[in-house]
């Protein structure tokens, strides 16, 4: 699979990168892409991704074009990586307090050698992970961030993602590495975005350490095209009363697969693990998340939300590990779809292991329709059977969308999701009211 | 001002209501009673248009409009008003922003403009002391958590600002205790008025020592079997239904 792609992948760099690439291409070589017999993958089969023959992605035209459009792309500071290739035409990065490095990750394997070379690759496991392998096998650039101990970051760095060709079919394989300080604080948000109809494949690694009594706010917000596939993997690591906080909201791909872990390995760590979805026509969209709780007093929250029209399809599987250490754990876990047609389906799966005894985990899943009797009573104040609709549609999402703390990251989210919502339901309209 | 001429209504495969004749004019309470299963709600809820409940013959002109052919958001903004018997809670959405909506859609059909945030406070403000709405209730989520005399006065409070031609009460006072029966009657009655209309759909006398009717009808297996002034409820209340059944 890929093999030609392969033949092709980069070379250079660092000697360590390039035994890494190595053992990349042939981890995937080894591994090739999942089937639905691999538990990890049972009801999602990405095997439409193997049956095109993708090339590495090159240089394209009309860049800046590509991040209009999208959600919050003119963020005052941001990073716009060009098939998987740092833009430093397109890229904005005043306004950062000193000592604050946002840039290219290619730069920094040699202006931050020893700190690329100490993070880099410690949580993305490419010995189990075939797409990891895959993604690892072409590292060549991507984003870096770097905030010293003991520096706020105020400015939200937002990190755009473009894939995209002229002409055929391309894949990219996105990487970035957040590390941040001992009492740090940064918030970061992730976009991959693409052309609308273009099909491709992205093929995303994202690695965030959180340092001692740091916090880090991750956003990633998944608008590629609806014909495209993306397939993304972001690891975070904490360190003593550490926090960390992932939002997902995963809006485009015609199969998307997100898969979220954190690592919770210092005493008193908090993590929040949410995330938003939307499915529709008959996209596939497909949530993994991991909390692993390594160490003692540590508390994780977890709410991931789905609305799933059309004959779309949505996977959630939430693991939450307990070690055997990880006594007075407080882990919360809230799955929750909203199926607005009735050829929509999920499958869904909390999975819990816990190996200590003195710890408080909960989880709780909910399918469902809109209620008809809340949208009678909305009707009978005079309200269209649309505008119900759509209040009570906002208010199931509210939940994950007033935990974006980015103001304008929000509002331009809740716009995109009724935009793309509105086309939909203006068929269903049709059909029942 | 509405017009209902042997209406005829079927939910969950029964008929119901096997043709109702009803005449009000504005300005005028007429009181709906009847003993359990006689289809009292069932007129209230097809009147307001909810969609269990189909309409299998008859007519109900509304202000001269034909009322069975409008959508139930359509009867609520051209002046139909229902306080529901188990108002619904709507989780993540907030009470004040609810009433809002349900502001502004009249007003958009009325060719008023919408109101702003401070007009809507006021408004609120204005509304609110009557049925003793405190802030609390406004920034919950709609119904939700409310106790029984909330959701009431909630109802009531949604008229208040809505200010409909015709309200139809449906057992508003099931479940009150005295103190929040007399304020959700005094609630209504500050909005009698000679362009008004009410239905109050009751099972006991005791509401309507509050809110007073000019004509009480009785049902009984789906048909008005009696009708007469207040006094038919005292009537109701001494006798029982029982004697109505027998006549």
């Amino acid at each position: 699979m890929f093999a030609g792609a392969l033949d092709k992948r980069p070379q250079g760099g660092p000697r360590w990168l390039d035994d890494l690439r190595n053992r990349g291409a042939a981890r995937f070589a080894a591994l090739g892409i999942p089937t639905v017999r691999d538990e990890e993958w049972r009801f999602t089969n990405v095997s439409p991704i193997g049956a095109i023959d993708f090339t590495p992605a090159g240089q394209i035209s009309g860049t800046a074009e590509r991040l209009n459009g999208f959600a919050y792309t003119d963020a005052p500071v941001r990073l716009v990586v060009v098939n998987g290739r740092f833009d430093t035409t397109l890229s904005r990065l005043k306004g950062l307090p000193p000592g604050v490095h946002a840039g290219s990750l290619g730069d920094a394997l040699k202006d931050y050698a020893d700190i690329v070379q100490r993070y880099f690759g410690q949580l993305a496991d490419v010995q189990t992970r075939s797409f990891t392998a895959l993604n690892t096998a072409f590292v060549q650039d991507g984003a870096f961030i770097h905030v010293p101990d003991g520096v706020t970051v105020e400015a939200p760095i937002h990190v755009v993602f473009v894939t995209g060709s002229d002409d055929g079919h391309v894949m990219a394989h996105p990487r970035t590495l957040v590390v941040a300080g001992a009492g740090s604080q940064v918030t970061v948000i992730e976009s991959y975005v693409g052309g609308a109809g273009e099909t491709y494949f992205s093929n995303a690694v994202s690695e965030v350490f959180v340092g001692e009594n740091a916090g880090v706010d991750h956003y990633k917000v998944q608008q590629e095209s609806l014909d495209a596939f993306h397939v993304g993997a972001l690891h975070a690591h904490t360190s003593r009363s550490a926090r960390f906080s992932s939002h997902s909201f995963a809006l485009g791909g015609r199969i998307a697969r997100n898969d979220a872990s954190a690592i919770l390995d210092g005493e008193g760590g908090e993590c929040t693990l949410n995330g938003l979805y939307l499915a529709d026509r008959e996209r596939l969209i497909d949530n993994h998340t991991t909390i692993d709780h390594a160490k003692p007093h540590c508390g994780s929250h977890e709410v991931y939300k789905g609305i799933l029209g059309g004959r779309s399809r949505a996977v959630f599987n939430g693991k939450i590990i307990v070690r055997q250490d990880a006594q007075k754990t407080d882990a919360k876990q809230t799955n929750r779809a909203l199926l607005l047609t009735d050829g929509a389906t999920i499958n869904t799966k909390p999975q819990l292991e816990i190996f200590a005894d003195d710890v408080k985990c909960t989880h709780g899943a909910a399918i469902g329709q809109l209620d008809d009797e809340a949208i009678f009573y909305l009707r009978a104040r005079g309200m269209t059977y649309a505008e119900a609709r759509d209040m009570l549609i906002h208010a199931f999402a509210g939940q994950v969308l007033d935990g974006v703390a980015v103001e304008p990251l929000r509002t331009a989210l809740e716009a995109e999701l009724f935009d793309q919502l509105a086309k939909d339901l203006a068929e269903a309209d049709g059909a029942g009211k | 001002m509405l017009d209902i001429r042997n209406l005829q209504v079927r939910a969950d495969d029964k008929d119901i209501l096997k043709g109702i004749d009803l005449h009000v004019n504005a300005g005028e309470v007429h009181a709906i009673m009847g003993p359990n299963g006689s289809g009292k709600s069932t007129l209230a809820r097809a009147l307001s248009g909810h969609p269990e409940y189909a309409v299998t013959g008859g007519e109900v002109t509304f202000e001269g409009k034909d009322l069975l052919a409008m959508d139930p958001d359509e009867r609520a903004r051209e002046g139909v008003f229902m306080a529901f018997q188990y108002p619904v809670e709507i989780a993540g959405v907030n009470n004040a922003n609810f009433l809002k909506a349900a502001l502004n859609a009249k007003r958009k059909h009325n060719g008023q403009p919408e109101l702003d945030a401070y007009e809507f406070i006021s408004l609120v403000k204005e509304k609110s002391k009557l049925l003793e709405i405190d802030d609390s209730m406004l920034k919950r989520a709609v119904n939700e958590g409310f106790s029984g005399g909330e959701k009431k006065r909630n109802e009531i409070f949604q008229l208040a600002l809505l200010e409909p031609r015709l309200a139809i009460l449906d057992e508003t006072d099931s479940g009150l205790d005295i103190d929040a029966l007399k304020l959700v009657s005094a609630g209504v009655n500050a909005m009698r008025s000679p362009d008004r209309a009410f239905i109050v759909v009751t099972h006991y006398q005791r509401l309507l020592a509050y809110i007073v009717p000019d004509y009480v009808h009785v049902l009984s297996g789906g048909k008005i079997v009696k009708s007469g002034g207040k006094e038919l409820a005292l009537e109701l209340e001494a006798k029982g239904y029982g004697w109505i059944d027998a006549a």
